[in-house]
């Protein structure tokens, strides 16, 4: 691989605390070799491609910590190829994915099996996750120390929440001691039964069941109490609600250690959005109140909530095709995730360096993957973006399988201009 | 000749019934112009209309009725269309045929207008997108019944003259209820004042939102009503334990004569049917002539929906 040289950047790199312009100097191994505004053309080498940003912004490529590949079993709806174009067209180059495949990620083959699948078909960097408990069943724990030898790098049950208190117990204080992330998804079945909306009035008006913002409160309450107990490394997938914030703020100011993170839909939809039984807006957690969201929007600004994720969840046209209350639940995201998310800057209810942060660095030091930084060294993943670029979501032109966008026909501004990974430029527009 | 006009008139988007939130003011007011008309037709011994002949209309049943079935049968039937009745039941869904597949077969055997009850609420919606014909929703899960509130509607104007400036109590299992969503919609579009009274866990959130003052208190809620609706308390639908028994649903939220006796002098009641009798509503109230309007509901009802096929079917 030849060096390479991006001049004329604006780099913003919440990892070293960096917001400045300069040029970034790739080495002939795919590390990035010096940062900064100090850096000229004369530092590379002669022989170094030089590449001209023309100004646009330079972020270390993003992580996104929730996406679901559909291999093996849903290949219909993604696979590792269709995946992996989708993220390098939104500047990701780091994907966590889900567990909740056919068959589900349990054991040890498994992980054999989607390890060695993602390195033949994938161009991104795959952290796969295994199911928390076997067979996503909420009843008995995962392999966890095998699991993670194996490669896996956190343990989750995407959608399912572990019930039983007692269960959860056991899971934290076992993972507590072998330094295992568990990632978990807040819901109390019982009540969010049937539900398919927020409880409100939405789903009193489209005559849907709904789910009260306790069922994600109850959980995070016992969770967090299991937690002071179980030390471990807690991550609790997304939250939707305002007094799910409140429930985090009172435990992080107690010092409990744990992470949290939220959809970038639940931070740019309310329940509103859903009009007409829109199910592709049907998502889990539940869309809520506008409340809600500028709750969860301020909860970014204060460090409460950590990361922000795609929840990337493709689905087929048959799936989305049904009465609201049956059709499938998710939507595609991990292609806007940093357009979208970069809608909160320019309605300027958040800095454009903190939105970074949680789509980089912060959910690299989560994972505790050499990730999400632009230091000298690390590997020259690296997103470039214009930031005022404005375009228009068609799903037809979207790089997923799957169509089920969120946001069909939203205006944003701000497009991912070029993806490197390990040096080389795998994405441009 | 009315079938003429019906046909030569510009075909844009074909409209459908979907629900009374989707309804203005004209249209329903048109409707009950157009039913008031076959009330007396309905009464008289030769009742059968040619305003539909060579039209087909197909009754998609997802979830059993009796009365609204029948009713739309009859009110087909009686302006000459051609009336098929499907009960699908739900053994179609298991053999894996989705309400889509269904609708593309229907579709292509040209309807001129579709009836559909589904259980999920906003099936008729997804229908009516499929389809090149009208679509009525004669139901959908706990969303819609919008023939039901305009049935109610054309009886309460029948003895009451005009709905403008009356005060309605619907009682009961809202939560679960189409038929009071529909009514709370048609009511206060029709200028009434309404007020909604259950058990709080009978009680959809934010209700009020709808236009509607709750009450969990029936001396509290009837005070002044005019009509008073009730609403079967859905046995088939409570998954939970919304209520500790019957019995005790009765005492706090039956519809007895001293409770009435809450409500305006000249109050008259009623139930959409089928009534759980000495659960939600006193036996021989229900029958009562001199206030219940049990059967005229039931009556109207053909009319009403004479009205709408004549309306909606193109």
């Amino acid at each position: 691989m030849k060096e390479k040289i991006l001049i004329n950047a604006r780099i913003i790199d919440p990892s070293q605390k960096m917001d400045e312009k300069g040029s970034v100097i790739i080495d002939d191994k795919g590390k990035i070799k010096m940062i900064g505004n100090n850096v000229t053309k004369s530092d590379a080498a002669s022989s170094a491609e030089v590449i001209d940003l023309k100004n646009h912004i330079v972020i270390p490529g993003v992580v996104d910590m929730k996406a679901f590949v559909g291999e093996p079993g849903y290949e219909y709806k993604e696979n590792f190829r269709t995946l992996s174009q989708a993220a390098l067209a939104g500047g990701v180059t780091s994907v966590v994915t889900m567990p909740n495949t056919k068959p589900i990620i349990d054991n040890v083959s498994m992980v054999d099996f989607i390890i060695r699948r993602g390195r033949d078909k994938a161009s991104i960097n795959l952290y796969p996750c295994a199911s928390l408990t076997r067979d996503i069943g909420g009843k008995e724990m995962s392999e966890f120390g095998l699991l993670s030898k194996k490669g896996i790098i956190g343990f989750t049950d995407v959608i399912k929440t572990v019930q039983n208190t007692e269960t959860m117990a056991k899971i934290m204080d076992y993972a507590s001691d072998i330094g295992v992330l568990i990632m978990q998804h807040v819901e109390d079945y019982e009540l969010s039964k049937n539900g398919c909306i927020n409880n409100g009035e939405v789903s009193t008006r489209l005559g849907l069941e709904g789910i009260s913002y306790i069922a994600e409160k109850i959980i995070i309450e016992r969770d967090l109490s299991l937690l002071s107990e179980f030390s471990c490394r807690y991550h609790i997938n997304q939250i939707s609600s305002k007094d799910s914030l409140d429930v985090i703020k009172r435990n992080k100011e107690k010092g409990l250690k744990f992470s949290v993170g939220v959809s970038i839909n639940n931070l740019s939809l309310n329940e509103n959005d859903i009009g007409d039984f829109k199910t592709f807006l049907k998502l889990s957690p539940p869309l809520r109140l506008e409340d809600d969201r500028t709750s969860l929007v301020s909860g970014i600004k204060s460090g409460l909530i950590d990361v922000i994720v795609s929840d990337h969840t493709p689905e087929d046209e048959e799936g989305k095709r049904l009465p609201f209350a049956q059709a499938a639940t998710g939507a595609i995201g991990i292609e806007t995730l940093l357009p979208l998310a970069l809608e909160m800057h320019h309605n300027e209810s958040l800095d454009l360096t903190k939105i970074i942060e949680t789509l980089t660095i912060n959910p690299a030091k989560i994972l505790k993957i050499n990730k999400g930084t632009l230091k000298k060294g690390s590997d020259a993943d690296i997103c470039v973006f214009d930031l005022d670029k404005p375009w228009v979501v068609n799903g037809d032109d979207l790089k997923s399988k799957s169509k089920n966008t969120a946001i069909e026909g939203r205006k944003l501004q701000g497009k991912v201009y070029m993806t490197f990974l390990n040096g080389d430029l795998v994405f441009k527009s | 000749m009315a079938v003429q006009k019906n046909t030569s008139a510009i075909k844009s988007q074909p409209k459908h019934l979907l629900g009374i939130q989707n309804l203005s003011i004209q249209e329903a007011k048109k409707i009950l112009e157009e039913a008031k008309a076959f009330i007396s037709l309905n009464r008289s011994p030769s009742k059968k209309l040619d305003t539909l002949r060579g039209k087909t209309q197909i009754n998609l049943f997802f979830e059993p009725s009796t009365r609204t079935q029948s009713s739309f049968d009859l009110a087909g039937k009686r302006l000459g269309a051609d009336v098929m009745t499907m009960n699908v039941g739900n053994s179609a869904l298991k053999k894996g045929e989705t309400l889509i597949d269904t609708a593309m077969t229907l579709n292509a055997m040209h309807p001129d207008i579709i009836v559909i009850r589904h259980q999920d609420s906003g099936a008729p919606n997804l229908l009516s997108q499929k389809v090149n014909c009208a679509v009525i929703n004669a139901g959908d899960g706990r969303r819609e019944h919008p023939t039901q509130a305009l049935l109610d509607a054309l009886t309460i104007i029948n003895r009451k003259k005009t709905i403008e400036g009356l005060k309605i109590a619907i009682c009961g299992d809202i939560l679960h209820s189409r038929v009071a969503r529909s009514n709370i919609y048609l009511m206060n579009m029709l200028g009434a004042e309404v007020n909604v009274i259950g058990p709080k866990t009978l009680m959809p959130k934010s209700i009020e939102r709808l236009g509607v003052k709750s009450f969990t208190d029936m001396k509290k809620g009837l005070d002044k009503c005019d009509i008073v609706m009730m609403l079967r308390l859905q046995n088939e639908r409570m998954q939970g334990s919304f209520l500790p028994s019957k019995r005790e649903y009765y005492e706090f939220f039956g519809l007895t004569p001293e409770k009435l006796k809450f409500a305006s002098k000249d109050a008259l009641i009623m139930h959409p049917g089928p009534m759980n009798r000495g659960v939600e509503i006193d036996t021989k109230l229900a029958d009562d002539i001199n206030v219940s309007l049990v059967k005229e509901q039931v009556e109207l009802g053909v009319a009403v929906r004479m009205a709408c096929l004549k309306i909606y079917c193109k």
